[in-house]
């Protein structure tokens, strides 16, 4: 287990306060100017050496990202913009930061603009968390009393304003160039790429999107070295992380753990253990209800980092545990996932569009057993369809749990939905799955 | 996508009291002068809490005339979003979280829990006009599960018995106290704690 010394999130639970004295006294804010006069270029280092992975769920390198804004500065000011859009189910690790630890956020905010050469940051928090926001915009303010922030922030020389901008209840602004159209006043509808908003994002200027957390840590690595951050985890898997581990456990909780924990660990020790105990599991979604599940054997030995979970054809995500035991339909909960994604595609792009409300309706089908045996390899079909085929990643995020879900579970689903189609009597046309539907009304 | 029905009964006017103008001020300054249109997702959020938690199309239209922006542009963003009420909702609006982490943990019983003791139909008033409940999906609290969401609050770590009560005192307009309703610390796993414990008790 990772030692106290070593977490970055004290006040992840709140026993000492979140305002800005009791942050200055857990060593937020404390040698900001010092980080500063060691230069951009010493920030961007430290975080590339430091192998810090984004922690919104795609893992890309946060130090490389912000060597990929421009230099100079040309006409167009930089923006930084965090995405506290936090949707995923599964997931509530930025909450706990924007309420508890809202001045790692502030202070790393400071840092990352210094370092894409930005003055002003725009922090998009989902409309859901309202008190959320409301406490990290009384940081904010304290930190603007405290000219932590503002011009000259912190007197090292460099303004910064930081700005609050709430979503409305949209799961696809959590996709960076969702977010930046839903920050310019439209429709959240993703952007095609290139180009990427490092050099045209928010109002055609160069943008960088970090997630919260990817954000929070930074100054606690720049403080305490990149080596340090490093010593934790495995090479390419660096550092710590918060683990969000919910569903069929007896403690779900929110804890800080060391990247390549096992998940055997995470559930026993600190979620203490499976509902029904440990052979009452039946699979676990490791990374936010996009990726998919794993089933029980694998669950034994798998760590949790980002490349042990592409192993298994899985992923780490966003690290929200979903853990599902023997007395759940497992059917059913992909079939939940599956409306969830049939409710939150934007519409832009017709696989995904059509394709996530025909996984759906075939996933409540199976899930009751009305569905025929062809029916399984056609849904594995229409997800082939989807993932790939969009402009953003939701069509990947919508088609993987139900791949995970044939993947390991298949034969319990041709068990389950084991009759000849009726569509056979007609004639073979695939796809047709609402004819289908009333065929059998017919019948 | 969301779909959503616009209220036959529309009022005739809409304009922002002279309280939130100066918070629409505050909000326009965020934005570059000349890309005021950012701030129309705050502006529909605030006219929705104005008018009883619900958007009316001249609502729309007066936003659309403030920002200098086409009104079908405000619509759009209107319809898109889930958050946007374009029909009028309960004064006490409730929203059940019940996606698969939260369904896991019973977030079905605190839906019949609503269908009984406020409408049968989600969407729908109350006897009393004065609440509504819907599902919706994710709200991002999903160790607390199961969850829901009354007006800004959050009331997690329900069970039954608690919803019944929690609902009993929203009918009866008392506000019932927000947070964990197992007595447990925010998300900390309860009684089990492993980590952090020289702070616990500090």
């Amino acid at each position: 287990m990772l030692n106290d010394n070593d977490r970055i999130f004290l006040n992840l639970y709140n026993d000492k306060g979140a305002d800005v004295i009791s942050a200055q006294s857990r060593g937020d804010w404390s040698n900001t100017k010092e980080i500063f006069s060691k230069g951009r270029d010493w920030i961007i280092n430290e975080i590339k050496t430091s192998e810090l992975r984004g922690r919104g769920g795609a893992g890309f390198p946060t130090g490389l990202k912000w060597s990929f804004a421009p230099k100079e500065l040309g006409s167009r000011p930089h923006y930084l913009v965090i995405n506290a859009d936090e949707s995923e189910p599964g997931t509530c690790k930025d909450r706990d930061i924007l309420r508890f630890e809202p001045h790692k956020l502030i202070e790393g905010c400071l840092i990352a603009a210094y370092a894409v050469n930005a003055h002003k940051c725009y922090i998009y928090i989902r409309g859901e968390y309202f008190k959320e926001g409301q406490k990290l915009q009384q940081a904010i303010d304290e930190a603007y009393q405290k000219k932590l922030i503002g011009k000259n922030a912190s007197n090292t020389g460099w303004d910064l304003d930081i700005f609050i901008h709430y979503g409305a209840g949209a799961y696809i602004c959590g996709e960076e160039t969702a977010l930046l159209e839903s920050l310019e006043g439209k429709k959240g509808l993703p952007r095609l790429k290139p180009p990427f908003p490092a050099l045209i994002g928010l109002y055609g200027c160069p943008t960088i999107v970090n997630n919260v957390e990817t954000i929070a840590v930074v100054p606690t690595i720049l403080r305490r070295g990149a080596k340090w951050f490093s010593s934790l985890g495995s090479p390419k898997n660096t550092g710590t992380k918060i683990f969000c581990i919910s569903g069929n456990v007896n403690k779900p909780c929110n804890v800080e753990e060391e990247m390549g924990i096992s998940l055997k660990d995470l559930i026993e020790k600190h979620a203490g253990g499976v509902v029904g105990g440990w052979e009452n599991l039946k699979a676990v979604i490791p990374g936010g209800s996009s990726m998919p599940l794993l089933p029980k054997n694998i669950c034994e030995t798998i760590k949790m980092d980002f490349d042990s979970l592409v192993e298994q054809k899985s992923g780490l995500g966003t690290a929200g545990v979903i853990v599902i035991n023997k007395d759940q339909d497992i059917v059913k909960c992909i079939a939940r996932i599956a409306r969830f994604y049939k409710h939150e595609s934007c519409g832009q792009c017709t696989p995904c569009r059509e394709g996530s409300g025909w996984m759906w309706r075939m996933l409540e089908r199976m899930s009751k057993g009305e569905a025929s045996r062809e029916e399984v390899d056609m849904l594995m079909d229409v997800t082939h369809q989807i993932e790939g085929h969009t402009i953003c990643a939701f069509g990947e995020g919508s088609a993987w749990p139900v791949q995970g879900l044939l993947r390991h579970f298949k034969k319990e689903i041709v068990k389950k939905n084991n009759f000849k189609p009726l569509i056979s009597k007609n004639k073979n046309i695939p796809y047709l799955v609402d004819q289908h539907l009333l065929e059998k009304e017919n019948a | 996508m969301s779909i959503k029905k616009i209220s036959k009964e529309q009022p005739e006017n809409f304009n922002f009291s002279e309280e939130n103008l100066k918070i629409t001020e505050k909000i326009l300054s965020n934005y570059p002068n000349d890309k005021k249109q950012s701030a129309v997702m705050a502006l529909l959020y605030l006219a929705q809490r104005q008018n009883d938690n619900w958007i009316p199309l001249a609502a729309m239209k007066h936003i659309a005339k403030f920002l200098n922006m086409p009104y079908i542009k405000v619509f759009e963003v209107a319809t898109f979003y889930s958050m946007y009420n374009l029909t009028p909702v309960g004064k006490h609006f409730i929203q059940i979280c019940t996606t698969t982490p939260c369904m896991l943990r019973g977030a079905y019983k605190l839906v019949d829990i609503c269908k009984r003791k406020i409408s049968e139909e989600q969407n729908t008033l109350s006897k009393d006009k004065n609440c509504s409940w819907t599902e919706v999906e994710c709200l991002g609290a999903c160790v607390n599960a199961p969850m829901m969401q009354i007006n800004d609050d959050y009331y997690e770590d329900l069970d039954e018995k608690m919803t019944e009560k929690i609902i009993d005192q929203i009918l009866s307009d008392i506000k019932p106290k927000p947070g964990s309703y197992r007595g447990r610390i925010n998300t900390e796993p309860e009684n089990n704690r492993q980590t952090l414990m020289d702070l616990k008790n500090a």
